[in-house]
């Protein structure tokens, strides 16, 4: 098991206004599994992922990383969490304008102090493995939707992470060109030491999942559930 | 250089319009307050010209002089009483005035006239033509060949003119290393010429040079001849004596210093506020930086070594404009008394470092409240 999410409860604000993001949600993942999470939105999906990427601290529960229980982590060794275990897909990629896309990939290996030159010749490789090697020294918004999307993959593997975390990977992308990047995820990312996490709530890609949690108003309310 | 760095740099350079804009701000900043320092070193330097012409190592006068320009006449018995302190090696008379020139064409021109003291002609300046000794010809004079030269007609050698009614005659044309600050010509002559062509009042004696035996007499000295009720102080303490005239007792200090506050106001504001700008315009950026892992400390190196880099780069090009602005003028205007100074170079390092570190904090403060929550929400 790489992940294992105990008794987490989120809320935002005070009462009487108070809301309830997370209502004791329980879960656990294992290595070589993807896991989606869908529901509507606002039904707490978005919250669920910052809680598990150490990025919103929970108010009750534990968060389980590899044996660790992330939120008992000072705030220098939850980014390091995050950038040693971690790999993230943004929904809007996030990507820097300013940098090539060779140079984006790079960006976590920069983070962790490999040297520049290192970092780049690894970027390198990774922009091989997305198939976007021509591209590398673009600027990411000559880039199409897709590409873009890969290059965010390419820079969320880089660094090689226990756990990769994509969020609404397809929001922006037709339904073929989604369906292409979740099933390259799914065929050349996941692997036996890796889990892989997508919040989406679009069903065109549910095909490609190894397990379906369903939320609503910050619960759980239809059981993990193997697919196809 | 470290990557984080080095990803700093990328993206500062990679956003043209605003590293540009900070660096012109902050160039403009630089430049006005080297100009305004400059001109203040320049006048400050031109005021003190006789003390670093003469180059006396003790001055004394009466206590309520303040410039070398300035001075209150002594009675000649206080040389005598100087010349008898013990630590004292020799001890000369200086006369400070200004005559009247009647050029050729029948007009006027004041001229500051300096009375070198005749025994050892000590403080005379260096000739470009002339023998030292032609001072003690009839009505002898050395003519300055500075930037007011040309107000003389530009005098040579055996030329003749009027002074206060008198003959004088130019016998050498010299030079000295500081220029007056007040525009006017400068004649040396002897002491008892001086004395004896300009009108003066009961005393004579604008100042007597002395030359302490030893460094270590220089106190006790000074303690005598406060008891003679004068006053004694090294050049070096005569020339801030006067630095400090200029500073607080005219306006000229401060409205420079107004100037040059107003220069940092302007560069902090460009600066800060650019800055402030760049920072918000890549707030999601630095906040998936932080999602991705970035340590608040990192974050805060690369916005300071942003705000470094932007700085030098304006202090550079901000001490290169004024310096060639001042050398320019310097060619141009023979009487630009302006001076860049290892000084108002660290001062004006010191204000951009200053500048360059409240644009930062301003930044720093958003970066480290940035929640990377944000980088979830579309």
């Amino acid at each position: 098991m790489i992940l294992s999410v105990q008794g987490v409860t989120k809320w935002f604000g005070e009462a009487p206004a108070r809301t309830d993001a997370l209502r004791n949600i329980s879960f656990s993942v294992d290595h070589n599994e993807m896991l989606y999470i869908v529901g509507p939105s606002g039904s707490g999906k978005t919250t669920l992922l910052s809680v598990i990427s150490g990025i919103l601290r929970p108010n009750s529960g534990s968060v389980v990383v590899e044996g660790k229980d992330i939120w008992r982590l000072s705030a220098d060794a939850l980014a390091d969490f995050r950038l040693h275990t971690l790999g993230f897909v943004f929904q809007d990629y996030h990507l820097f304008p300013r940098l090539t896309t060779l140079e984006n990939i790079a960006v976590p290996l920069v983070l962790r102090r490999v040297p520049w030159e290192q970092g780049l010749e690894k970027a390198r490789h990774v922009l091989e493995v997305v198939e976007l090697a021509d591209k590398a020294q673009l600027p990411p918004q000559r880039l199409s939707g897709g590409e873009q999307q890969r290059v965010a993959i390419a820079r969320a593997i880089v660094s090689e992470p226990d756990l990769l975390v994509l969020d609404e990977p397809t929001a922006s992308l037709d339904g073929d060109t989604g369906r292409r990047i979740v099933a390259f995820v799914r065929n050349h990312v996941l692997n036996e030491r890796r889990a892989i996490i997508v919040v989406t709530h679009d069903d065109r890609i549910y095909e490609y999942a190894s397990r379906i949690i369903h939320m609503e108003d910050g619960r759980i309310v239809d059981e993990p559930r193997p697919t196809a | 250089m470290s990557g984080v760095l080095k990803l700093a740099l990328k993206l500062l350079l990679g956003d043209r319009g605003k590293f540009m804009t900070l660096v012109i701000g902050i160039t403009f900043a630089v430049f006005l307050m080297m100009l305004m320092t400059s001109m203040f070193f320049g006048i400050i330097e031109h005021s003190a010209g006789n003390i670093i012409n003469i180059g006396a190592r003790m001055w004394v006068m009466d206590p309520d002089v303040q410039t070398p320009q300035n001075s209150i006449p002594m009675p000649n018995y206080v040389l005598d009483a100087v010349r008898s302190i013990p630590g004292v090696d020799y001890a000369v008379p200086l006369y400070v005035g200004a005559g009247l020139v009647r050029l050729h064409d029948g007009t006027y021109q004041p001229a500051t006239v300096i009375g070198l003291d005749d025994a050892t002609l000590f403080g005379r300046p260096e000739l470009l033509d002339g023998h030292t000794l032609d001072i003690y010809g009839n009505n002898a004079f050395f003519v300055v060949r500075d930037a007011n030269y040309a107000k003389l007609d530009s005098p040579k050698m055996g030329t003749t003119f009027e002074i206060n009614d008198r003959r004088g005659v130019v016998a050498g044309i010299a030079h000295v290393s500081v220029g007056s600050l007040f525009g006017l010509p400068t004649l040396y002559t002897t002491y008892s010429r001086a004395t004896q062509d300009l009108p003066s009042t009961r005393y004579e004696m604008s100042f007597i040079l002395a030359q302490p035996k030893s460094a270590a007499a220089i106190p006790a000295i000074k303690r005598a001849v406060a008891q003679l009720g004068y006053l004694a102080l090294t050049d070096q303490e005569f020339t801030t004596r006067n630095d400090r005239f200029y500073e607080f007792q005219t306006a000229m200090g401060t409205n420079i210093l107004i100037m040059t506050l107003i220069s940092f106001i302007v560069g902090l504001s460009i600066a800060g506020e650019t800055f402030y700008m760049f920072v918000l315009d890549n707030l999601e950026r630095f906040a998936a930086l932080k999602a991705i892992g970035a340590r608040s400390s990192e974050l805060v190196a690369m916005i300071f070594y942003q705000s470094l880099v932007v700085s030098f780069l304006g202090f550079g090009f901000g001490v290169l404009l004024a310096s060639a602005l001042v050398a320019f003028g310097k060619l141009r205007i023979p009487n630009y008394a302006a001076m860049i100074t290892f000084q108002n170079i660290f001062m004006a390092l010191v204000m951009v470092l200053v500048i360059s570190g409240v644009s930062a904090y301003i930044g720093i403060r958003r970066i480290l409240r940035i929640d990377p929550f944000i980088v979830f929400r579309s």
